[in-house]
């Protein structure tokens, strides 16, 4: 089914972000429960329903041009959110090689590849690129291939290494985290990193899916859902920008709390990079404010038991504390169970 | 677990007496591109019994229009490399699972080290491929026995030039594993691949040297061995198996419509890790810690003994 693009919304200012009814009915709603805990919910990516957002490997949306748009904002004031250590220039090939080859295979409106040997041409005709360049050669291109590739394709992509049987993230561009830095987290081995994780490590959730990630195979990609909140509908809340969004969590009011805050789900895609033996992570990022989301009630209804019955430990951690009652509060409307007792 | 891709064979070389190389093409499409030290399972229905031998994708890496492996002739064959040598002919269509590696070169190496015993030069031919490629530091040392399993010497000779070193064992040459880790630079990753012999050699020796583990990378030849025919009970649904002296867990497992994830049916990457509830074990893998072998075993080499009456929780 075509993509039809949306012109271009904001993630910061004036937050003109929205999503349209096809958007809200595709959203990746996270919950197959009433509660939620930590566990290891990942599954081989097999393709479902056209015009999910699990139907491609690179999901495609109406938001492409907007997060496009705000990637390139982002790296103009910090072009470090791309970072391609020197021993993962293979996997950065790797990584524009599969990427192209999926949107042009998936969305031939909006790509297209011609590949003659080593000569390639690249075609865009969302954003109206085109680039011929040589495989392999990087001065062929107009900057790194990592970053050349991933400023054309919506979410976030870490790239891991594999080596001493665990995974380092020696490559990235990183320009919507939920809350954590490519900076930070730069030559960090998959244990370091999840280390503030609550709880987790002691359900062994992390040592189950790292033995789990370091035996996927080339073309057998796996892939998870992972959520939090955001306050206002900002892709960057990255450590780096604390500043600009961290006091936003205190401005939510049961007047606007419908409006200002937003479930973020990611939907985590790992491939094995076939030439490097790599690991591609890739995180897509989905925002819906409540309002959106409670156009659907069975949805608004187990948001409010999830929230409500959350850990302590995993509401902190996710960021939610200072707004999470208000947010119970709202969702409590759509809980027949709530409502009657 | 994972969709196999269909290969044509489209060409059958006898290299040497013991050792025959294969050459694959996709039946639909392309093949999965790889990286070095990669390996791809043969499935072999029509085997005396069903099996799935792992073998190293020995080709440039750059280059998948191809996949080639190389197989010697085992001297107590299970049956797979008997049923390459023997039923395998050129134009016949076989399985192969996606590639999966277990044996990557380290990218932080300063100069790669590798060592290869008769067959287990296979990993090193996409190794040397690759790191010429990159331009990479490396030498490769070869030991064979001239005119049986030396398949790939003259090959490497053109390619590698003074990077290869030779050890014919029939001109009594030896490889002193000791001086020539002593004499490596600090920063260099050692990979060996060959006869258990040599893998423990040159490990027993990188250990005493004070090499970091980290440091040492080995590759079997990651096959079931057989053993004493025993008797396998599925607790869910009480079914006993026959597991016969040739046959592993795993593909007896597999016979029956059990199927269990595996990735090198070699006891090395754990995937096919089984918890059992009763029963004695002859564990050969290296993966699971002795503490892990009282409640798990690897079903793609490990067994019951004989008599024990082995209660798998499946």
């Amino acid at each position: 089914m075509p993509v039809t693009l949306k012109p271009v919304e904001t993630y910061r200012d004036d937050f003109t972000f929205r999503n349209s009814p096809e958007a809200i009915a595709r959203f990746p709603f996270p919950f197959p429960e009433d509660s939620y805990m930590y566990s290891v919910n990942i599954e081989p990516a097999t393709p479902r329903e056209p015009g999910s957002v699990f139907e491609h490997w690179f999901d495609i949306d109406e938001h492409y041009r907007s997060e496009m748009a705000e990637r390139a904002r982002v790296l103009e004031r910090d072009p470090d959110r791309c970072l391609v250590m020197p021993h993962m220039q293979q996997a950065a090939w790797d990584t524009l090689e599969m990427l192209m080859t999926h949107l042009a295979a998936d969305y031939p409106q909006w790509f297209e590849l011609e590949r003659d040997g080593n000569h390639w041409t690249w075609s865009n005709h969302a954003l109206d690129l085109r680039q011929s360049f040589v495989f392999g050669d990087p001065d062929t291109l107009p900057c790194e291939p990592l970053e050349y590739i991933t400023r054309q394709v919506q979410g976030d992509f870490a790239l891991l290494d594999q080596r001493d049987g665990n995974l380092w993230m020696d490559a990235g561009m990183v320009t919507c985290p939920a809350d954590w830095s490519i900076k930070f987290d730069a030559g960090m081995n998959f244990t370091q990193w999840h280390s503030p994780v609550p709880m987790a490590h002691q359900l062994g959730v992390f040592e189950r899916a790292l033995k789990y990630l370091l035996n996927i195979q080339v073309d057998h990609p796996v892939r998870r859902l992972n959520w939090t909140m955001t306050v206002n509908p900002r892709l960057d809340t990255s450590s780096e920008t604390f500043h600009e969004w961290g006091a936003e969590r205190a401005q939510v009011t049961a007047e606007n709390v419908a409006r200002m805050v937003h479930l973020r789900v990611e939907l985590q895609f790992m491939p094995r990079l076939p030439r490097s033996n790599a690991l591609l992570f890739g995180i897509r990022t989905y925002l819906i404010s409540l309002e959106e989301l409670a156009s659907n009630p069975a949805w608004a209804c187990r948001l409010h038991r999830v929230l409500r019955d959350l850990p302590e430990a995993i509401a902190d951690y996710k960021g939610l504390t200072l707004y999470r009652q208000t947010v119970v509060d709202w969702l409590r409307q759509f809980d027949p169970q709530a409502c009657a007792a | 677990m994972s969709a196999a891709i269909a290969v044509r064979v489209a060409r059958i070389r006898q290299l040497t007496p013991l050792v025959r190389e294969f050459t694959f093409e996709p039946v639909h499409g392309r093949l999965p591109g790889f990286s070095p030290g990669s390996h791809v399972l043969v499935h072999m229905p029509d085997a005396r019994r069903p099996l799935k031998n792992a073998y190293s994708l020995l080709g440039d890496p750059a280059d998948c229009r191809q996949y080639r492996i190389a197989v010697r002739l085992a001297e107590r064959s299970r049956g797979g490399s008997r049923y390459l040598h023997e039923k395998v002919a050129e134009g016949d269509e076989l399985q192969l699972s996606p590639p999966a590696n277990l044996f990557a070169p380290s990218k932080l190496a300063r100069h790669h080290l590798l060592i290869a015993g008769g067959i287990g030069i296979t990993p090193f031919m996409a190794y040397s491929a690759d790191l010429q490629a990159q331009g990479a530091s490396f030498e490769l040392h070869y030991a064979f026995r001239a005119g049986l399993t030396d398949a790939y010497r003259d090959e490497l000779r053109g390619q590698l030039g003074e990077r290869l070193h030779g050890y014919d064992a029939t001109q009594r040459q030896r490889l002193d594993v000791a001086a020539l880790l002593r004499a490596q630079p600090l920063g260099t990753h050692v990979y060996v691949c060959g006869p258990q012999r040599l893998l423990d050699e040159v490990r027993e020796q990188a250990a005493a040297l004070g090499w970091p583990q980290s440091r040492v990378h080995w590759e079997a030849f990651a096959t079931a061995e057989p053993g004493e025919p025993f008797v396998a009970t599925l607790q869910r649904s009480g079914r006993q198996l026959q597991v016969s002296a040739e046959a592993s867990l795993l593909e007896t497992l597999e016979a029956h419509g059990v199927e269990v994830p595996s990735l090198c049916r070699g006891g090395v990457c754990g995937l096919c890790a089984t918890p059992y509830v009763a029963g004695e074990v002859v564990h050969r893998d290296h993966f699971l810690s002795a503490s892990e072998q009282a409640t798990r075993l690897m079903p793609c080499v490990s067994r019951g003994r004989c008599g024990s009456a082995l209660t798998l929780d499946l």
